[in-house]
């Protein structure tokens, strides 16, 4: 064990895990971290915070993982290479750990041009795999890039993300065992839609082992609308959702229902798929739902190790 | 070569609104190349300036000329004259030009005509784009002559971000995403392992990040005897 955390437990222990994620509010009020928190609990085995996600100022994702903590909540934070430099990284790495957070999701970013600072400075010091490569070094052997030794070594369970469904395709799976080089010890996908070039990417994935090296979770988005899926397929760069999706949800006598169903299904697939560890669902706006899904897809009760 | 764009005469006009005797500069090298400060660009913004002027009815004594390159003493040295003539000096050259007038007459007030930009290539007529940052450490060799630092939006060092698509970079989709394109050139050539390696974090400090930079050349400086000689020739 690296950490003991509960998501390390849960894979440790062979068992199909669950992650979900909570979006921090656009304030400093905590009630809405703590209303999730508290409608959430039990129906996965972590969750990631998000960190200024698609660069819109969000209360901190470490001082939400504080936050729902208290709730007996397990957090991911991620931490993305955007707003912070190697110091601020390293420091913001140990203030989580001091706190009690033990799962870590590595992320370049979105860059804030898509956010609501877009005249702010970027960084960039680090990519997802060079941040990946330090924090390895400094829970392995407290060794900072700058040379310095750490007094005492963090403990701490290192995420990342990854897209099968960005160009250039060949490269996605190579990306992959980078960060599994680096340190990944699990991986959230981005959103699938296309389950037929999930399979053929898990297919390159099984090929080079790395199922055996990491831990895969499989990101799923319940959709709500028409829309939603349409504007997944138009707006956001690297997403792929194929048009009988769209139709589906389009000609749905209840879009809600229907989106539910369908990943649910997704879940129902990837239960079964070889090297495929989990799910990750990402219910953007609609944190409510994933109880739900989580009880049809036949995923609860969690599994407990108290 | 530096690329700079000429700031909008509105903005121009303002600048150098407090002065009766304005000496426009331009710059016979990267300025003129990409259409920003030449001879001719000199020229068009001094008349553009005259019928501004003879709109709102303001005179203003406007003096064009051009150099061969503003940011060498030597050649800023030869107008001295007509710099000491004039109540302020409007740079058409990049800001390097600008700034040696300004560091070589510090009295002089100096404006910006043009906003410096880039490090850039002509890619066609009248586009040009970024291709380094100057960060002191070229790597390019490993990244198939490609440089991810200025033309992958988030200096990426690792492979492309998960926004690559269909080889456009999710940050413009009009541009190409920098790692797509080193991929198939890497390809092209029969390097795709230099794809593999986890490149370990850049160090910064060769870049502007570690100070402003100095290139000293021991062997090309002049001994203080040698000063001393050029100083009295001149
Ligand atoms: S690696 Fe550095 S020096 Fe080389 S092109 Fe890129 S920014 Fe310029
Ligand atoms: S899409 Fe390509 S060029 Fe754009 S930020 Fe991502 S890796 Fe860099």
């Amino acid at each position: 064990m690296k950490t003991g955390s509960n998501l390390e437990k849960v894979f440790e222990a062979g068992k199909f895990a669950v992650t979900a994620e909570i979006g921090p509010p656009q304030s400093a009020n905590p009630e809405p971290l703590i209303h999730h928190a508290k409608m959430l609990n039990g129906s996965a085995d972590a969750f990631n915070l998000t960190d200024n996600q698609t660069a819109v100022v969000r209360l901190s994702s470490i001082a939400s993982a504080a936050i729902i903590m208290k709730e007996g909540i397990e957090p991911v934070i991620q931490m993305t290479c955007r707003d912070r430099n190697r110091i601020a990284l390293q420091s913001d790495l140990l203030g989580a750990c001091a706190i009690g957070v033990k799962n870590v999701l590595c992320l370049t970013g979105d860059h804030q041009i898509f956010g609501n600072e877009k005249a702010a400075k970027s960084v960039f010091d680090f990519d997802s795999v060079s941040e990946l490569y330090t924090f390895n070094k400094l829970r392995n052997e407290g060794l900072q890039p700058g040379g310095n030794v750490l007094e005492e070594k963090p403990e701490v369970y290192l995420g990342c993300a990854e897209n099968p469904f960005a160009t250039p395709y060949e490269f996605r799976a190579t990306r992959l065992a980078k960060k599994v080089n680096a340190g990944a010890d699990f991986v959230q996908t981005q959103a699938i839609f296309d389950m037929d070039m999930f399979e053929l990417w898990m297919d390159e994935v099984r090929s080079r082992g790395l199922d055996k090296k990491t831990h895969i979770l499989a990101g799923l988005i319940p959709m709500k609308t028409a829309g939603a899926a349409r504007y997944m397929k138009n707006k956001v760069p690297g997403m792929i959702v194929p048009k009988r999706i769209i139709d589906r949800m389009k000609n749905a006598s209840d879009a809600a229902e229907e989106g539910i169903k369908l990943c649910v299904e997704q879940i129902d697939t990837l239960k079964s798929m070889k090297g495929v560890h989990g799910v990750h669902i990402m219910a953007v706006k609609w944190e409510e739902i994933v109880p739900r899904i989580a009880e049809m897809a036949g995923l609860l009760p969690r599994p407990s190790f108290d | 070569m530096i690329v700079a764009e000429r700031k909008p005469l509105g903005e121009i006009a303002e600048m150098i609104a407090p002065y009766e005797k304005v000496c426009v500069i331009g710059c016979r090298s990267c300025v003129a190349i990409c259409l920003a400060g030449g001879e001719k660009e000199v020229n068009m913004l001094v008349s553009a300036m005259g019928l501004l002027n003879r709109r709102t009815g303001r005179t203003q004594n406007l003096d064009g000329l051009v150099l061969e390159r503003q940011c060498e003493k030597e050649w800023v040295k030869e107008v001295e004259d007509r710099i000491l003539e004039s109540d302020v000096i409007l740079s058409m050259s990049c800001s390097l030009g600008a700034q040696t007038i300004g560091d070589m007459y510090p009295e002089k007030i100096v404006v910006p005509g043009l906003n410096t930009a880039i490090f850039g290539v002509p890619e066609e007529q009248g586009v040009w784009s970024e291709k380094c940052l100057g960060c002191g450490d070229c790597i390019i060799h490993t990244t198939g002559g490609i440089c991810p630092i200025a033309r992958c939006a988030k200096s990426m060092l690792n492979g492309p971000c998960g926004g690559s698509s269909d080889g456009h970079c999710e940050v413009n989709l009009e541009l190409d995403c920098a790692w797509y394109a080193i991929h198939e050139r890497l390809k092209l050539q029969g390097r795709l392992e230099l794809m593999d390696m986890v490149r370990p974090p850049k160090e910064w400090n060769t870049s502007h990040s570690g100070g402003r930079r100095v290139i000293v050349r021991e062997e090309a400086r002049l001994t203080s005897h040698q000063k001393r000689a050029t100083e009295e020739s001149q």
